[in-house]
This record gives C-alpha cells, structure tokens and sequence, in this order.
C-alpha cells in the first residue's frame, strides 16, 4: 500500500504549504511510460469480477491505476526540489448482504487482484452484522469498452524536466528583475491512467491530465520591516503543458491596471506585474473598516463559490457523514423542499463536470456514471444536491450526478464535488461599466485568506490585490481588506453579474475532505460579480 | 511485517551503504501500521489498515544529489535502488545549498514515545470504541461521529559516514462529534496518547455529550473583546500556527513576524508575557519524540521562549553555516509550560468569560501579525461568577496568538494533541503539550449561526 507522505514548501506565507505527494519516487523519464496495456487490464478487471462475484458480491467495481505526480520547487536561483512518483495498483469495492467492502493492492498478479476481491466481500459481509439499512444504488447501464482522454496539445509529462527548471528560472527572474525580494515558483504535473471496470458491463480506460504553475512573490522593506505577498494568477487546468504558452495575445487588461490570463497563461509577464504590485501594497493605505459594494473578479470569486456553494451542497455533508471533521451544511434537505431562497434571482449556480479545460473534466466518474451538467440554484432557488449513486435515491433522483472520485487506487471513492460554476449574466456588461455604477466599493482580484465555519453559514475572505472604488472610477489600491458574510445574505446581496465574454474559471488543486483525508481537484466559473452592501473588516495589527 | 526490529533494519541499510558507489549515501528505513475507525450518523462508517515500509536512498556526488524509494528488500531489489539514486544524482543540477552528511552522532534513546499495548491494537479494540461512543448516544437520543487512530511507526537510518538511528513510537488518537438528533446542540471531545492505557472511549464521549445537550438554545452576545478560556485544543491550533513561524531564514529575510524593523531578528526580544514559556525535549514523559530531526541532528532540550523572550530559531544547516551560527536540532515536540489547574477550575476563578471548546478552520490573513481567523465550535458557553451560564452561538475571530500571548491572565493544566505531520523536519507530527489559556480582550468580529 503506498505510504501517505507531505511535501512541505517553505516561504510561502508563514505556515508553508502542505502538499500530498502518493506513490514512490522515480525518474523524471519513467513518468512518460504511459498506462498499462489495455488487454492486461481488462483481463485482470474480469478477474477481479468473477473472484468477487464467486465469493458472493451482488455488485463489484475495479480501479486499476496508474498514477504520475511531478512537483517542481524553485526559489530565486534555485532548484529547492524534483519530485517525481508513480503509483500503481487496484482498488476493489463490492456490495455483498447489501454492505460496502473494499480492498486494495499493489500487486497486479491474478493472484493477488483475485484474493483482494475476496478480501473486499470478506469485509463486506462483516459490516454488515451493523449494517441498518441495505445499500441502494442508482441504476446505470454498462457503456461496453470505451476510452477518453483529456484534449491536450502537449503532455506534460513529456516535456524535458531542464525546460520547467529554465521556464521557472526565467520566471523568477523576471520577478527579481521587476523589484521582488523574494520568489518561489512550483509546477505541479498529475496524470492518471485510471481504468474502470464493474459488473454492470462497463471497462472505461481514462488519460486525464492536470497542471498548476503558482509562484509567490515577496516584496520587504527592511526600513519599515513591512512585507506583502503577490500570488500568481495561474488558474490549475485540466490541460497540457500548452496553458504555459500564452504571450500578449492572452492578456486580458482588467480595471485597475490588472493583467489577467484565460485559455494560456503567460507566466513570466505575470511575475513581472506580480513583483510591481507587491512593492505597491507595500505603501498602499490601509482601508477604512465598514460596509462597501464589492466588485469581484473570477480569479477572486471561484474560491467564494466553492466554500459557500460547492461544499454546503455535497449530500454526504447535507446528510451528517462528515460531522466530526468538515462539518454538516446549512442546506439541509427541508430548504430544497421549502424552495429556499439561497440569492437573488440574477444567481445561477450548477455544478459540471463537462467544461472544457477544467479540473474535474472527465467522461466517467469513479463508478462508471457518464458526467453531465445540473443546476444546483435557479433563479436565486436551491434546487439540488451533489450526489452519487448510492445516494440519488435520498434525494429523490433516478441517477446519480456522476461526481464519485478517489484520489488513489487504494483510496475508496466517495461523493466529491464538481465543477460547481456561476453562470454569467444575461445581459451585455464589461468590468469596466459594472465598476462605472459603483459609488463607494472596492475592486477584489485573486483569491486571498479565507475561513468558513462548519455548516457554511459564516465566512471571511481576502484577496491579492484590493482597489477602492469612488463615484464609479478606481482611485487607487489598498491594503488589509477581509469581507465577512453570512452565505444567504451574500448570494441574495448580488446585484450584477457580467456577461459571459468576461467568464473564467479559477480552482482548488487540493481540496481535502474524508478522514483519512482524500484530495481532488476543482474548478469553478464566473464572470465578475457585484455584492452590494458587504461587511469589510481591517485586518492591519501592531504586534510591537 | 512493517515493522522492523533494530537488527532487522541494520542490516538492510548496511546492505545499502555497502553497494553505494557515490560520494556518500543515506539509507532511511520507515515503517508504519495505520489502524483507524470511522462512524456518523451512529454507524461505522469505514474501518481499516493500512501498513508500508519504504526504503530511501539519498546519494550525492559532489553537490548533485538523486533519491530513489522501494518498497523490496532483497538484494536485486536494493541494488536497483541504489543505482537508480546514483543515475539521479548524475543528472540532477548542482544544489548549492547542499550540506554533507553529518558523522556518528550520539542519540539518546527516547524509548517511551513507543508503548507495546498501543502497537497491538485489534480490529475488535476499534470496533469497541466506537461502539462505546455510539450506544450512550443512541440511547439519549444524539448523534455520534467519530475517528479513532492508532498508529505505529519506526525509522532508521545509516549513512556512508558512520552515523546511524533507530527509533519507535506509538500514537493514539480519538476525536468525537456528539449532536443532538435536532441539530441545535454538539460537543466534542479529543485525546491523544503514546499509551492506548490512558485512553478510555467511555469518559471521553460523556464529556461531548455533556457539551451537547449543555449547547443547546445557545444565545448570541455581541462580537467584541472578551476573556476566553480556550481549553487546550482550542489553544493549540492558534499556538501550532505561530511555531511554524520560527524559522530563521524567513527572519533573516525580513518576511516573517519575528523580523525586525531595519532588518536583523526578534531573537533575545520580550515578545510575550514574563509566564510564556515554550520549550522542547524529545524525552519528555508525556510527549516523547525521535532523537533526532530532519538532518540527523541529535535533538537536546532547548527553550524556545523563554520567559516571553525569543530564545530560539530553527536554522537549517546551509542557513546556519552560511550566518554562522550555530544550528541546534529541530524540535519534534512543542511543550508550552502551564499551570496545574483544570478547565473547570479555570471557570470557577473568572468572574465573566467565554469558555471556548474547540477553534475551527484558522487561517492565516497577515504573516507580518500573524493575524488569524477561525471560529468557535462544539460547544461554547459563558461563564459568570466562576459557572457556565448559558451555551452562546459560535463566533469568529481575528486575533493574532503573539497578541493572545501578551493578555494571558492564568494557564491552566497542558494537555497533550498534535499537529502537522511532514513539517521542515521530515514526515513525523509535531507532538505538543498546551494548557488551557484564560486570555483577556479575544477579538471576535461576527456571529455564526452555525451548530
């Protein structure tokens, strides 16, 4: 079984960062091996079917994956880290007496795949002697051999590991050339060879791929001992190495001077502007504490949407299986019924596991469930759930939504959440004329600190960079801004969304829930959005 | 078989550092066996194990280093890895901050971090835990939710250069959820523990019953500045995110919170209270840790505030050679200095107050205050003339833990948890040992709804 292990990255705000890292460490060359032969697969999934089956499983699904992670750590002039792993092996879950089982191993013999099998229904009837209620699962219907990859142009995986060394280089470069005092810069590469197979007569081979190049750039004024942090605005895609070469074509030109990125990203431009607006935040004022119409940018708001959207309305959460640890939900299964009033009527918000280029793009889901698009809030109205297949039938759904995901094979899948997006206004609107209507605001660009409790009713965030807003024109940027909201009063507060030519998704590459904890990766979309009327704290201290 | 003995583990790394042809080798040996049961909604939820060994092999030739894992141990299988890590090393780029191996070095044993009773955990002593948690609970009428752990791990290592360690430990650890079937009441409770003797599932889960049914009809008092008594698991998640904080470099730097105006650190400076005072010693009797940290120094007792002065940063050994200075171990372990009260004791001294359980999702908003944000959870209650009054809703803070530090009025009784888990010096968790901290003028900022 493989070993969970942390990567900590220092320098990156004061607590670092903890990233997971599975499977073994190999060579950079290793990591374009590729997936494992598809006949093997498929021979070793009937295996594992019929050795279950035989041993009494009403329903089985196999997980055999491959997995590749590369993380590249730079600082300054330096290369600080190459990691690179690899992690294979099968995962297997079975229903017998109406009870989950699941088993895994590394060892891919027939041997080894058949006694997991038998191991995974040994377990399952053992739970169920305490098992209340049998198992339901939503029906799907075997789609027979079928594969899907993620449209890249280039792989990642197979681009030489001196051009990410001499590409984040270059990137720390600028940013030192622009006034940084400090920078560091990170790719993260992840490509899963994930096949699945289940006695419902599916065998569904998937190449998915996802990347994130963040950097953090440190300006410091030693006279004042004052220091201010600018993130990259890189958005983590579900794409190849090509996102990497975005140029000035790219850019897009945001009120206040920002230069933000869509479908490519030009990294070294933006370290270039990243080091400027640190050395500005360094004299930037400080805001005045009260209330303000928000105006907030994609970059800003996905991060929004996911705390108090995507979790709050992840079934398991809603129902109580994660109240010891993430918490339970505000949106309890009464409001969906009592047609809660969850924002305003301008807000649309569904989850979608079909965008293009995102994080949680797949065809299949983790058990088989063919991915689509539903609506989560209509018209300001809750009107659904995340959920999977044993769990349709609480919420009255025929199918599951196809949102099943495991971050290993020898993790067990669960409910995860999706693409979960604000869809963009109807009518024409551009940053600029929304910030035209504003009269006492600020402008929020990039996602910040931020804090939500346990059921997802309060929340705080924060942001990159902060511009107040007077009589409809930006004057000039500030510092120390945190927003503080109550979920429904926030959605119902929003007042202008913009059209869908200022759409964007931002995301989570490591979004944690379970215990033992599980990651997965997110997107989410918008336009920029205005809130009016927003609590704005002052978050500026003197320690001495 | 994830665990090996001393003789068992020597033998392979010795192996290892036998088939090295580079400028030097480190072999590092870990194992570990992860047991763990999880219930909701009074059913277990999911229950397993999960056990791995893993070789790592550092090789270094010059300043290129190359690492390779595996998970074999027969001779071929050690050969491969060896030259896998030495093929690495020959393509990988010049690390200028590379630092060589350290020689032999003495570690004094820290033999109580592993206790035998806790190392054989059943699949029947798990499941029993979590029935104790349930029943009392579906018999009055709440909801549990839990998580018990146990988990058990060695690490060895050898270098080319002579020095080699060996070391077990044992850890244990529990958290429960209880809430009122209602949804208007929760409590939680947690314990950690080398030694599964001193955990009992029974007292525990009465006490979050006890804080549930005591939550329920909370009253919402206006946000402000308030004394708080934060019981040790509330205090330790504010206190765990400062400690982070303590690196030299960052100091140095100018980017961290213990940086000083006009450059240089905070080091020798009066950042807290006189009564603060954090230390480290890897044979502590309640929190034991590995004799040695992430580089293979030997771990010593060392202050790290002392008397609410700064009297310690972590450097590395590049950054401590490179300001010469001299770079004691890391610390494995964080052990605040408290009082011998319990929290109830704490209440029964303060006239008004809010008795905070548990402190939920902090996060960092400034690293030059260490300014943080969270929020109250599972149980909050005001206290007037020395008793819990009422439970109060949840709210959130801002606060920053070198402030909290400066407004301490008493320390209560510490109490053992841990934090982290892979931190700068290595893949182990930072055990630490915080007393309930009764602190005057806490600055919460809004109310929660949330139960």
């Amino acid at each position: 079984m493989d070993r969970r292990r942390f990567l900590t990255l220092a320098g990156i705000g004061a607590g670092g960062l903890m990233i997971p890292i599975h499977g073994r460490l190999v060579a950079a060359e290793a990591l374009a091996a590729g997936p494992l032969d598809k006949a093997m697969k498929k021979a070793l999934a009937d295996v594992a079917l019929d050795a279950a089956k035989g041993a009494g499983a009403s329903y089985c699904d196999v997980r055999i994956g491959r997995y590749f992670q590369q993380f590249v750590v730079t600082r300054e002039k330096q290369v600080d880290n190459i990691v690179n792993t690899e992690s294979t092996g099968v995962g297997i879950r079975v229903i017998s007496k109406g009870t989950w089982g699941f088993a895994a191993s590394n060892d891919l013999s027939r041997d080894s795949v058949a006694e997991a099998a038998r191991q995974a229904v040994a377990i399952a009837k053992a739970n169920s002697k305490s098992q209340t209620e049998p198992v339901q699962l939503a029906p799907v219907k075997g789609v027979g051999e079928v594969s899907w990859k993620t449209p890249i142009e280039k792989n990642a995986m197979e681009v030489p590991i001196k051009d990410k060394v001499d590409l984040l280089l270059s990137v720390n470069a600028a940013a030192m050339d622009a006034g940084a005092s400090f920078i560091n810069s990170i790719l993260f590469l992840v490509n899963e060879h994930k096949y699945f197979a289940s006695t419902d007569g599916s065998y569904i081979d998937q190449d998915v791929h996802r990347l994130w190049a963040p950097f953090f750039v440190t300006a410091v004024d030693k006279e004042s001992g004052k220091f201010r942090t600018r993130n990259g605005f890189s958005t983590p895609v579900g794409k190849g190495f090509e996102y990497l070469d975005g140029g000035e074509s790219d850019r897009i030109m945001l009120p206040g001077g920002v230069e933000i990125y869509d479908q490519r990203y030009d990294i070294v431009a933006d370290a270039r502007a990243a080091a400027k607006q640190a050395t500005t935040k360094l004299k930037a004022p400080s805001v005045k504490p009260g209330k303000y119409d928000l105006v907030l940018d994609p970059s800003h708001m996905w991060l929004t949407i996911h705390e108090s959207v995507g979790h709050p309305l992840e079934l398991d959460r809603v129902l109580g299986y994660e109240a010891n640890f993430a918490g339970t939900s505000f949106a309890t299964l009464d409001k969906r019924d009592s047609k809660f009033q969850y924002g305003s009527e301008l807000v649309n918000l569904f989850a979608d596991r079909t965008q293009d280029g995102s994080l949680g793009k797949v065809a299949y889901d983790d058990e088989g469930v063919q991915t689509k698009r539903w609506d989560l809030v209509k018209d300001g109205i809750l009107v659904n759930y995340q959920a999977i297949r044993d769990q349709a039938h609480i919420i009255g759904e025929k199918e599951s939504h196809g949102c099943c995901y495991a971050d290993s094979w020898s993790s067990v899948q669960f409910q995860r959440m999706p693409n979960v997006s604000l869809a963009a206004g109807k009518k024409k609107m551009t940053p600029e004329q929304m910030i035209a209507g504003v009269e006492d605001g600020i402008y929020i660009v990039g996602a910040g600190s931020f804090s939500i409790d346990q059921q997802r009713y309060n929340a705080q965030f924060g942001g990159q960079l902060f511009f107040e807003i007077k009589d409809g024109k930006i004057t000039e940027q500030i510092e120390d801004v945190a927003y503080q909201m109550r979920t429904p009063e926030f959605w119902n507060a929003c007042v202008g969304i913009c059209d869908e030519s200022d759409y964007r998704l931002g995301g989570s590459f490591f979004d944690g829930k379970g215990q033992p904890p599980q990651v997965s990766a997110v997107s989410h979309g918008s336009a920029t959005a205005r809130f009016n009327g927003i609590n704005v704290i002052n978050t500026a201290r003197s320690i001495g | 078989m994830s665990m090996l003995s001393e003789k068992q583990a020597r033998e392979i790394l010795d192996k290892v550092i036998e088939l090295s042809k580079a400028d030097e080798c480190i072999a590092t040996l870990t194992g570990t066996k992860d047991g763990n049961v999880r219930f909701a909604l009074n059913n277990v939820s999911t229950s397993g194990i999960v056990s791995d060994i893993q070789l790592a092999v550092q090789v270094a030739y010059g300043k290129r280093v190359g690492v390779a894992t595996i998970n074999e141990f027969d001779d071929a299988s050690l050969a491969r890895v060896v030259s896998r890590a030495e093929e690495l090393a020959k393509l990988a780029p010049e690390n200028d901050e590379f630092m060589p191996a350290l020689g032999k070095q003495d570690y004094k044993a820290s033999d109580p971090a592993f206790v035998k009773a806790s190392a054989e955990v059943s699949p029947e002593y798990r499941a029993n835990v979590a029935a104790e948690s349930i029943e009392p609970c579906r018999k009055d009428d709440l909801v549990a939710a839990g998580f018990f752990t146990d988990n058990t791990s060695f690490s060895a290592f050898a270098t080319s250069t002579g020095n080699f360690g060996y070391h077990k430990s044992t850890t244990v650890d529990f958290t429960c959820t209880v809430r009122t079937d209602d949804g208007t009441g929760s409590g939680w409770v947690n314990r950690n523990v080398a030694d599964v003797a001193q955990f009992d599932a029974k007292s525990e889960v009465a006490r979050a019953i006890s804080k549930a049914k005591g939550s329920v009809d909370a009253k919402a008092i206006e946000p402000g500045k308030y004394t708080v008594i934060l019981e040790p698991a509330a205090a330790s998640g504010l206190i765990g995110f400062m400690m982070f904080g303590f690196d030299a470099r960052q100091a140095d730097e100018g980017r961290s919170f213990l940086s000083k105006k006009g450059g240089g650190t905070k080091m020798g400076e009066q950042l807290f209270d006189k009564r603060i005072n954090i230390s480290a010693d890897p044979w502590d009797n309640e929190a034991p840790v590995q004799p040695w940290d992430g580089e293979n120094r030997p771990r010593n007792k060392i202050a790290i505030v002392k008397d609410g002065k700064i009297n310690y940063m972590n450097y590395s050994r590049f950054w401590a050679k490179k300001q010469e200075k001299d770079a004691p171990a890391q610390p494995g372990n964080i052990l605040i200095a408290g009082g011998s009260k319990s929290t109830d004791q704490l209440v029964a001294d303060t006239k008004r107050g809010i008795l905070v359980t548990r402190t939920w999702y902090i996060r960092m908003v400034d690293p030059q205050t260490v300014l943080l944000t969270g929020l109250t959870r599972d149980g909050t209650f005001y206290i007037e003339d020395g008793e819990i009054k009422y439970p109060i809703k949840n709210m959130r803070f801002n606060e920053s833990p070198v402030i909290m530090l400066n407004n301490v009025e008493e320390l209560g009784l510490p109490q053992r948890s841990t934090i982290g888990g892979g931190g700068p010096g290595g893949g182990q968790p930072i055990v630490m040992m915080t007393p309930a901290m009764k602190i005057r003028d806490f600055t919460f900022t809004s109310l929660s709804d949330a139960v």
